[in-house]
């Protein structure tokens, strides 16, 4: 999980404040930069189709962001990260629909609440560590489950909820392509709070205490405030990222934010690289389009003697769990450190072309 | 006070919490003599039963010859899970390996219901008559027999454990794989074979809840319902496994009674065990057989 970054001959850090930069090298700063201006013409040149993609990208990738600071900054495992989203995306629709309070400070707030859940469900982790905090989420998936079954008033029970449409100075943002630029914000924002988040003592702490806990410990790190408090941001990310599904959908209903879709939340920051905060972008990209990508298969297949043998034509939605667990496995088998490590591989590769060493 | 209900109630999560303490003894099982958490251990008693029944209606294969082949090919599963995907992952930290046994729950839920659909499929009847008289109450023959099956499997393991060769080179690995090795136990064979015999265990116990409730992908939720049982009672007791299985189950059915008779919230049975897994993790997070870590610097 070491991130190398490769140094251009003749840079050298004398400071630590140089030391510590988000950009190691102008070049990539820049880069960076352009990228998001780039984007920021998606909306007229994309078609509907890969908007709604991109849109998903950014919503859960803000989610599995939470996940990463989680699981790969704090190292403790949690199973129940759909429960938060689903838990975000109702709160955010209960206040704008019972609050007189604009959407778009109900989203940030729906972070705040979420995150005083994942605080409460968090406080075992206090005590506890490895696989009895992991058993300890899955209880929080399970028991939020049951909750949002159960409070009508909350949750609209049968009938989903609906969540009013973000709205900015009076005027509502209705379409994939004015809330693409709501998302990208979003992203952009929450990402570079948390890179910031991992340039302070709160952030090296939370590595510290994955690294070394006993270690961090004597050094005076306070281990039941930094593991409650990874519980809280992780919860806060789901939150806001849940927020953001439920007024982009506008209607939100219990389904989907089940043991499965937190399974999903871990393939993406496994897949993306475990403690990499651009590879959860990536892996979030990953795991958004793998699902589509056996669409297009089963389309490609249709009529030939696979889709015959295998009716896959009805059977869609298992290739697709098949698909999404194998890759799992493979990945964990294969590439360990995620598509980030590969990326860093490529980039490598070119820099030191003609020598590869 | 319906004392009927209650005593029905009571008799099902009895029967109930033994079949949990099974799986969560072969659970157990697999976590002690390896360390894996295994997430997939429901899906173990999902594939049994579905061999099973496809044994027993598509090939028309009577229940005696069935059973022992549903054993031998969940034998051979659980050595091949065990080489082909978990032996690369020793070493690798938890979460992978956690990670690991999660995806193969899902792909083995996705493929079952690929191949056997996703409806409840009833299992053909193994016993003449359905029901014996007990005291007055009616119990279904294959209660009786569920429970007499995971008696013997209980004893069987307690057997393999105390007196076999191999029980004991498992429990000599479980406790310390180094000081196994250098006494000449093959550490390879003991992870293949605990896993075999996990999956052994919890095939049987599938068939007999696909014999009483008949087979579909719900049976996978059995995996889930170890976990409070094997908090309860020591994430490395067999013993407690078993206790916290039936505890759990009574448990369970305790909270449906209580629900329906009194406070009509609905549903309330499928979440108590959580709620019990909680208070469990908050008061005694070791559960009540469990070893205590100690850490020393």
């Amino acid at each position: 999980m070491a991130t190398h970054t490769l140094i251009p001959a003749g840079d050298f850090r004398t400071t630590y404040a140089a030391d510590t930069t988000i950009f190691p090298t102008a070049m990539s700063r820049n880069f960076a930069i352009l990228g998001i201006v780039l984007i920021c013409f998606a909306p007229m040149v994309l078609s509907q189709y890969w908007l709604s993609i991109l849109i998903q990208i950014g919503i859960f990738g803000i989610a599995a962001l939470g996940l990463n600071i989680l699981v790969g900054f704090t190292g403790q495992i949690s199973i129940g990260h759909a429960a938060f989203f689903g838990f975000g995306a109702f709160t955010s629709a209960y206040l704008s629909n019972h609050f007189p309070i604009p959407v778009f400070f109900t989203i940030p707030l729906a972070g705040v609440v979420t995150a005083v859940v994942g605080l409460i469900f968090g406080l075992p982790a206090a005590r506890l560590k490895g696989l009895y905090l992991v058993i300890a989420t899955l209880a929080a998936q399970y028991i939020l489950l049951d909750f949002f079954g159960r409070a009508d008033w909350f949750t609209g029970g049968s009938v989903p909820a609906s969540a009013k449409p973000f709205s900015l100075f009076g005027t509502n943002l209705r379409g994939d392509k004015q809330y693409f630029y709501v998302v990208l914000a979003y992203v952009v924002v929450c990402f570079l709070l948390v890179t910031n988040l991992m340039r302070t003592r709160d952030g090296r702490a939370l590595v510290a205490v994955r690294d070394h806990y006993l270690s961090a410990e004597i050094m005076g790190i306070n281990l039941t405030k930094y593991r409650t408090l990874s519980f809280g941001l992780a919860a806060f990310f789901a939150g806001v990222g849940g927020a953001l599904y439920a007024h982009y959908n506008q209607v939100v209903s219990n389904e989907g934010f089940g043991i499965d879709r937190s399974i999903i939340f871990l393939a993406m920051i496994i897949i993306g690289g475990i403690g990499s905060i651009m590879g959860t972008l990536m892996g979030t990209a990953f795991m958004v389009l793998l699902p589509e990508s056996m669409e297009w298969l089963s389309v490609a297949l249709r009529g030939s003697g696979i889709d015959q043998m295998l009716a896959l034509k009805n059977n869609i939605a298992f290739l697709r769990e098949t698909a999404i667990g194998l890759i799992i496995v493979i990945f964990l088998v294969f590439e360990p450190d995620g598509l980030a490590h590969r990326w860093r591989q490529i980039k490598a590769y070119w820099k030191l072309y003609p020598f590869s060493h | 006070m319906n004392f009927e209900l209650l005593a029905q109630l009571l008799i099902y999560g009895f029967v109930v919490g033994t079949l949990y303490g099974v799986v969560a003894m072969s659970f157990v099982l697999i976590y002690k003599a390896t360390q894996v958490v295994n997430f997939a251990q429901g899906e173990l008693l999902l594939i049994g039963a579905w061999v099973c029944w496809a044994l027993l209606t598509k090939f028309q294969v009577p229940f005696w010859i069935g059973m022992p082949i549903t054993l031998v090919f969940m034998f051979i599963f659980g050595v091949l899970i065990q080489i082909v995907i978990l032996r690369p992952m020793i070493g690798e930290p938890i979460i992978s390996v956690i990670m690991v046994t999660i995806a193969l729950s899902t792909v083995f839920q996705a493929v079952m219901k690929w191949i056997f659909g996703v409806n409840l499929q009833p299992f053909p009847p193994v016993f003449a008559t359905t029901t014996v008289d007990f005291f007055g109450l009616k119990i279904q023959t294959v209660y009786v027999m569920s429970l007499i099956v995971s008696a013997l499997m209980m004893l069987g393991m307690a057997y393999f454990f105390k007196a076999s060769k191999y029980g004991l080179a498992m429990r000599a690995t479980a406790f310390n794989q180094q000081v196994a090795q250098s006494l000449g136990i093959s550490v390879k064979n003991v992870f293949a074979v605990a896993w075999a015999i996990s999956a052994v265990v919890s095939a049987v116990a599938g068939v007999v809840v696909a014999v009483v409730n008949g087979v579909s992908s719900g049976l996978a939720g059995y995996g889930i319902k170890v976990f409070p049982a094997v908090i309860l009672g020591g994430l490395d007791s067999v013993g407690g496994a078993v206790l916290g299985g039936i505890i759990i189950g009574l448990l369970e059915n305790l909270a449906h009674f209580v629900d329906s008779e009194y406070l009509h919230w609905g549903n309330l049975y499928e979440v108590a065990p959580f709620y019990v897994l909680i208070i469990v993790l908050m008061i005694k997070p070791y559960g009540l057989f469990g070893t205590k870590d100690i850490e020393r610097i």
